[in-house]
């Protein structure tokens, strides 16, 4: 199966997160939410898959690039 | 003494009643759909005070006589007539404003991808367009510079210009530009969807921009208030304020003095002018033909600002090998964050890998210099 591993688009702190691993997504479901700012980012599922790994929790704080889950479709 | 002859209820009109509406309608899509909240409950409860007949909040002495509402060149004598004269009229609260909005601000993607400058610069395009369409209404050349500056989306400029050439029209100016900074969400996206395709919509750009070092940050606020203010002498207050509070956000030694203009001074000054602002709409003010024109002609240089700023980023992708967004161009207007944060939700709708947040910042904060500097140009034409 093929990989897509969703990445934080830009520096903040993670204020939710909205999927667990084993969750179904659909492509323009909410993964996570940022705070960056002083404005709530919500990060988006690029394609529908199975969520295998998450690795970002509520209130961390991220760098663009990290990684924030990945999605196998 | 009680008795229904003390109370306002004989003295509201039926234009009062259309403003306490119009007041809950700018309460409800401040609160309920959380539009723009911080200026649109300020306003929205402005509108319905003001709008309660012999509060005098607005009242003022003019060649001896009292009046109702505010009086150019009167004498202010309700509390909120004195804020507005004293913190409006004198300039002080616009340019305090852009200190803030200076400590706010991150130029990074300006500087990382400084052609988004251009689209800042093109967005004032709309600002020149009503102008000419004003002039051609026979309102006066200050009149027309002053509705003109509303498509900049600038609050506290549009306000800053109005009080220099045309006085009598600051409230419908300032009326219309803070009404459509916050309706920027119900605004813009048709006419984005109007000048793009979906699949210019779906265009991916990468979310990281190249990193830039302090210095080069510390560099910006510095040489761009040089260049701009030798350029543009009259927009010395604006400009000037607004890399001020850049520089103390980015200095790295004055985090207390950009913590406070960024959060303490903004929220205090935002309550103030909101408040003047819904003041302003009494129905004596406002349900009166100039000013309905003036806010029909600010929707028309809204409009065409976002409209030309869409159009530049068109045009550039047919010179440039790395596409754009077209969408970014609409950030330029300086409605900031809203027009920025239009795009960024507007392009995850479109193709959910995108993120245009970052891009859509350069052309926005490249907006609100372009619009201060369009009001240099003006008061430098016609001050």
């Amino acid at each position: 199966m093929a990989q897509e591993i969703v990445e934080v688009p830009i520096t903040g702190k993670v204020i939710s997160v909205e999927v667990k691993v084993g969750d179904e997504v659909q492509e323009g479901d909410v993964i996570c939410v940022i705070e960056s700012m002083k404005m709530e980012n919500p990060i988006l599922a690029p394609v529908a898959g199975k969520i295998t790994e998450i690795k970002v929790s509520t209130e961390q704080t991220v760098e663009s690039g990290n990684t924030i889950a990945i999605i196998e479709y | 003494m009680f008795g229904l002859y003390e109370s306002a209820f004989g003295a509201l009109t039926w234009g009062n009643i259309v403003m306490i509406i119009i007041g809950g309608i700018l309460l409800y899509l401040g609160i309920s759909r959380k539009m723009e909240p911080l200026l649109l409950v300020p306003i929205g409860f402005g509108v319905i005070l003001v709008n309660l007949p012999l509060g005098e909040l607005m009242s003022s002495v003019i060649n001896g006589q009292p009046v109702e509402s505010y009086a150019v060149g009167g004498e202010p004598t309700g509390v909120i007539s004195r804020i507005f004269h004293y913190g409006l009229a004198w300039e002080i609260i616009p340019v305090f404003i852009f200190l803030g909005l200076g400590a706010m601000t991150d130029f990074g993607p300006l500087i990382a991808n400084p052609k988004t400058l251009i689209l800042g610069a093109g967005a004032q395009f709309g600002v020149y367009f009503a102008f000419f369409i004003a002039l051609l209404l026979g309102f006066t050349i200050t009149e027309a510079a002053s509705i003109g500056i509303i498509g900049g989306a600038d609050g506290p400029t549009t306000i800053y210009l109005t009080n220099r050439l045309a006085p009598h029209f600051i409230g419908a100016t300032a009326v219309a530009a803070y009404t459509y900074m916050a309706l920027v969400p119900i605004i813009q996206p048709p006419i984005i969807k109007l000048l793009t395709t979906k699949q210019e919509r779906e265009i991916f750009m990468k979310p990281q921009l190249r990193p830039v070092s302090n210095t080069e940050k510390i560099l910006f606020p510095l040489i761009a208030a040089v260049v701009i203010i030798l350029l543009v002498p009259k927009s010395a207050p604006l400009i000037g304020m607004f890399m001020l509070g850049n520089l103390l956000a980015v200095s790295g030694v004055t985090d207390r003095l950009a913590e406070s203009a960024a959060n303490a001074l903004m929220n205090v000054l935002t309550v103030l002018l909101g408040l003047c602002v819904g003041c302003f709409m009494s129905a004596d003010n406002f349900l009166k033909l100039d000013s309905l024109l003036v806010f029909a002609l600010g929707i028309v240089a809204f409009a065409t600002s976002t409209a030309f700023g869409v159009g530049l980023a068109k045009l550039m992708n047919l010179f440039t090998k790395e596409k754009i967004n077209p969408m970014i161009g609409a950030a330029g207007v300086s409605a900031v964050p809203m027009a920025a944060r239009v795009v960024q939700r507007m392009g995850q709708q479109a193709n959910p890998r995108n993120f245009l947040l970052m891009h859509a910042m350069g052309p926005n904060i490249a907006g609100v210099i372009g619009t201060a500097t369009a009001a240099g140009i003006f008061l430098g034409m016609l001050g």
